[in-house]
């Protein structure tokens, strides 16, 4: 990178509006021609607790959080608990400064509100400001924000504050407030932020050297989490309806898609359970309307049965499953990746699902895209992994993006004209469920519609959809079933644009594998190992299920050992990988991390020259763990 | 012009088009009250003027579970408890469709009664059917949530320590707009309640008794049976609630002390459809939205005119 990244942390209370402040911090930076990226940190709780989120800020694209920050802005907690004797929870209202000061980079910035936060009570305060050359900017922000307007100002306030320090113009704020808010709200802000870059300048002397780097975009840039990029991918695929049940995060993708389906004549439904969601999704698309589901990790789980029953009656469905740290309740605001072999094999029987776990937003709208594709082209049930992280994290991406062609196409769907042409019998009812088609798929006529009923049932069924348990039928249907699956693979191999991406030189010697969300940390390890010396290079998987065997076996051909990344306790995607391949096994070891926090770069750094560059001779610094290979 | 050309098709309509080709024998045992529910469907259709493509005919599984295997339409055989969620969405998907739900007590009073509460809740403009045996059928005769307390079974040795569920209060109690009780013993009856729960619009429950000569044989065939509106020692007055819930909790209690009361127990008129309550708030389009993906000339809306706000 050119210059340094600023990596700005706003830490408070839930409740305090870190995460719209930090919204439009990111957007404003966004707007001035920066590359920005966030990443949120919060409790499971709706007042108060440590809450924090970061934006970062550069003049080249970036791909993750990076590693640690260097400006924190710490707000106090007007949420915080009373400290009482003995209580688990310690003083909460330090929290928004001490809980953040082990990440702060050397040479890192301080603004701190003095009218919320005693820096008496911070241990060693001080001494760590000294050793760490920390540059400290005490702040009565709270009473700033009172003088001009209300107390939630100083949100308003530290962002003059920042805008000051690090030299970034207060009118790219000024636009986005006249946006959004209201005159009598709109005035009193534009005099805290003023005011707050005005105290800066006159009461302080600066020598800190961080200042926000300056770059223009191109074209137009939106700034678009992977929810939103879910959320899009889906209704530019048609679909109209979505049933579901609140549950973090799956409710970000659930939210943003009940705001709009009103808008486009859609249908949203909350309903008593996930099995109900799962089923409404179900019922909605044998009537002839894309439709989708979703939940996270304990609410997919209800989803079992019905998705069982999806593969079994062919009917298309999207689920998304946007996983948190498990199992069971787990850790219901923190990411995971450890509901892999949850989605893969969940429900009774042989599985014949498509699974897409995107690396990045733009990725979450065209695999959301291609998973409505395959389930309406293949009439079975697809299903998009994502997880805390990338359904939070904002990026920004040409708006030109998204700037495509709807396809509400419902697949092999005859007409009424087209339906005289099927095979009925005597009284009239479809052949739904023939042996010999093109691709295993069958025509699927829609109710209502003239000449085409028909029976289907989650039982084993003959061609006619009556329950049968005859074994030549059996292994008839079962394999046409499955069949589609080796379609399905071929297709995505034959595509022009893989699933799968690529980063580093083509002919490194060694590998670092991820899949899903940790793609944007790999990439910027490899920057850094690259930088360091070392022949590395970085695969990130997408396609989970039908697994890309050829991708994968050709990239641990070319490497001598790979590890592979990712956020889960028991390996399950190296599992996964070495189920398929079958071989390679001596190459494959693995760096884990399943304290709640993402992988920084810096992670995998580390774990990549303590196991392939120093043979295993761990223990990790980070809070990761290695897995050995273990052989085939 | 509609895509589904079924739908309000007009025309003469026979009981016998909802007979299929195959499997024209059902695997329900000699006797069983299943047949019932299947003939008095039949002819309930020709009355409300629904051809054999217009009716969707979802259901759970069991032994009521396979109604669809022997009725003419379009069918979903689902899973257990679960053809409530299917059907509900598949009418708001396209209204114009006839959905009709069946299954049996264990599958719509036990393990698909939360959706039975909430189906009811929202009032869907749909007809639901619950074959109530009093017992596990297909599964070899075990308890069922309305078996009698005191019935004892290979899972319940000592008989059962709970009272059984009081359906038709339940679905008072839960919104349901139309309730009634027929019994397989009377197929008039069963196919006017018919008629009249497809002619409603909302959530119409049926507690069919369906006997079960096989497992539970020591039950009564639900003979003699009274139709409340037949009798002149009962005047309910349909639309009061709380008349309904006293009568509702007397024929409850009656059926396990040998005496059948059928009939119709609530019916409130006034009440919207689930339908229409979305049409009323603006979520849900007046045309129906599977229409929309077979109209060529739909200019599909796309994320991208969202996205100013996002820049």
């Amino acid at each position: 990178m050119s210059s340094e990244d600023l990596i700005w942390r706003i830490a408070g209370g839930s409740g305090d509006g870190i995460d719209s402040t930090s919204r439009n911090f990111a957007k404003a930076l966004m707007r001035s021609g920066l590359h920005v990226f966030t990443h949120r940190h919060y409790p499971s709780r709706i007042r108060g607790g440590h809450t924090y989120v970061e934006v970062r800020a550069s003049d080249e694209p970036v791909h993750s959080r990076g590693d640690g920050y260097n400006f924190l802005l710490a707000l106090g907690d007007s949420f915080a608990r009373n400290e009482q004797p003995g209580a688990v929870y310690g003083n909460e209202e330090i929290k928004p400064l001490v809980e953040n000061l082990d990440e702060l980079r050397e040479g890192g910035i301080i603004v701190y509100d003095s009218g919320l936060i005693d820096i008496e009570d911070i241990p060693d305060f001080d001494e760590r400001v000294e050793e760490n050359n920390w540059h400290v900017f005490p702040m009565d922000l709270r009473s700033l924000a009172r003088e001009h307007g209300r107390e939630v100002m100083r949100n308003t306030a530290g962002v003059g504050a920042t805008a000051e320090l690090v030299g970034i113009e207060l009118g790219a704020f000024e636009e986005l407030m006249e946006e959004s808010f209201p005159d009598e709200i709109l005035q009193p802000n534009l005099k805290v932020l003023h005011e707050a870059a005005a105290i800066v300048r006159d009461e302080f002397e600066t020598d800190h050297e961080l200042a926000v780097p300056e770059s223009t975009h191109e074209e137009e840039q939106a700034l678009v989490s992977g929810s939103d990029c879910v959320a899009f991918g889906a209704l530019d695929e048609g679909c109209r309806f979505i049933a579901g049940y609140p549950m973090t995060p799956w409710t970000e993708v659930f939210t943003i898609m009940s705001g709009y389906l009103p808008q486009v004549g859609g249908i949203s439904e909350q309903v008593e359970d996930e099995i109900a969601a799962a089923a409404l999704a179900i019922g909605a698309s044998h009537a002839g309307v894309k439709a989708m589901s979703g939940s996270s990790g304990g609410g997919f789980a209800l989803m079992s049965e019905p998705l069982g029953l999806a593969e079994m009656t062919e009917t298309p469905v999207v689920l998304i499953e946007a996983m948190r740290a498990g199992p069971s309740t787990g850790m219901p605001t923190k990411p995971e990746q450890g509901d892999l072999e949850h989605v893969l094999y969940t429900s009774q029987g042989d599985s014949s699902r498509v699974v897409f776990a995107p690396g990045t937003a733009a990725e979450a709208y065209e695999q959301t895209r291609k998973a409505f594709q395959i389930a309406y082209e293949y009439q079975l049930p697809t299903i998009v992994i994502i997880d805390q992280k990338l359904s939070g994290e904002n990026i920004n991406v040409p708006a030109s993006f998204f700037d495509r062609e709807p396809n509400p196409d419902l697949g092999n769907v005859p007409t009424e004209a087209e339906l005289e042409d099927l095979p009925h019998d005597d009284v009239g009812k479809v052949k739904r469920f023939q042996y010999e088609v093109e691709n295993g798929v069958n025509a699927r006529p829609i109710p209502g519609q003239k000449g085409g009923r028909f029976l289907t049932t989650g039982n084993e069924h003959t061609e006619f959809g009556h329950i049968s348990e005859d074994p030549q039928n059996r292994v008839i249907q079962m394999e046409r079933r499955l069949e589609k699956l080796n379609i399905i693979r071929d297709e995505l191999d034959e595509a022009d644009d893989s699933h799968q991406s690529y980063y580093g030189p083509d002919d490194a010697d060694y590998g670092i594998i991820t899949w899903g969300s940790m793609q944007g940390a790999a990439v910027e390890a490899v920057d850094q190992l690259v930088a360091e010396g070392h022949d590395v290079k970085a695969l990130n998987v997408s396609d989970l299920m039908p697994y890309p065997v050829a991708e994968v076996s050709e990239f641990l051909e070319s490497v001598e050992q790979a590890l592979i990344v990712e956020m889960n306790a028991s390996a399950q995607f190296r599992g996964l990988t070495q189920k398929e391949l079958g071989t390679y096994g001596e190459k494959l070891s693995s760096l884990l991390k399943f304290d709640g926090n993402p992988f920084e770069p810096g992670d995998i750094v580390e774990g990549f020259e303590v196991e392939i560059i120093n043979d295993g001779t761990g223990p990790t610094q980070a809070n990761t763990r290695i897995e050995p290979a273990v052989g085939d | 012009m509609s895509a589904f050309s079924a739908i309000g098709e007009t025309g003469e309509i026979d009981a016998n088009q909802f007979t299929p080709e195959q499997e024209p024998q059902p695997t329900w045992c000699p006797g069983c009250g299943d047949f019932a529910v299947l003939k008095s469907l039949k002819q309930a259709m020709p009355e409300v003027g629904r051809s054999p493509d217009e009716v969707l005919l979802v259901t759970g599984i069991g032994c009521s579970g396979k109604l669809n295997s022997y009725f003419e339409s379009y069918g979903f055989h689902t899973l257990h408890g679960r053809s409530l969620p299917v059907a509900r969405a598949a009418k708001l998907a396209n209204p114009g469709i006839e959905v009709i739900a069946a299954g049996g007590d264990g599958d719509g009073y036990g393990i698909g009664g939360n959706h039975f509460m909430h189906t009811a809740r929202e009032n869907h403009d749909m007809v639901y059917i619950v074959f109530n045996n009093e017992v596990f059928g297909l599964t070899k005769g075990q308890s069922s949530p309305t078996s009698p307390k005191g019935h004892k079974s290979k899972t319940q040795p000592s008989g059962v320590a709970k009272d059984p569920i009081r359906p038709l209060s339940m679905a008072l109690a839960s919104g349901a707009s139309y309730i009634a009780r027929t019994a397989a013993v009377n197929p008039n009856q069963a196919k006017e309640i018919l008629v009249e729960a497809i002619e409603h619009d909302g959530f119409a429950h049926i507690d069919f008794l369906t006997q079960c000569p096989t497992w539970n044989k020591d039950a009564r065939q639900y003979v003699p049976y009274t139709d409340i509106q037949d009798s002149d020692d009962y005047d309910l007055d349909l639309t009061d609630r709380r008349a309904a819930a006293d009568m509702m909790a007397e024929t409850e209690a009656a059926l396990y002390e040998g005496t059948v009361l059928t009939g119709r127990y609530y019916v409130d008129d006034d009440r919207p459809s689930y339908g229409q309550e979305k049409q009323n708030i603006g979520e849900m389009p007046e045309t129906p939205l599977a229409e929309r993906y077979f109209d060529d000339d739909y200019e599909w809306e796309r994320s991208y005119d969202f996205i100013e706000s996002y820049t």
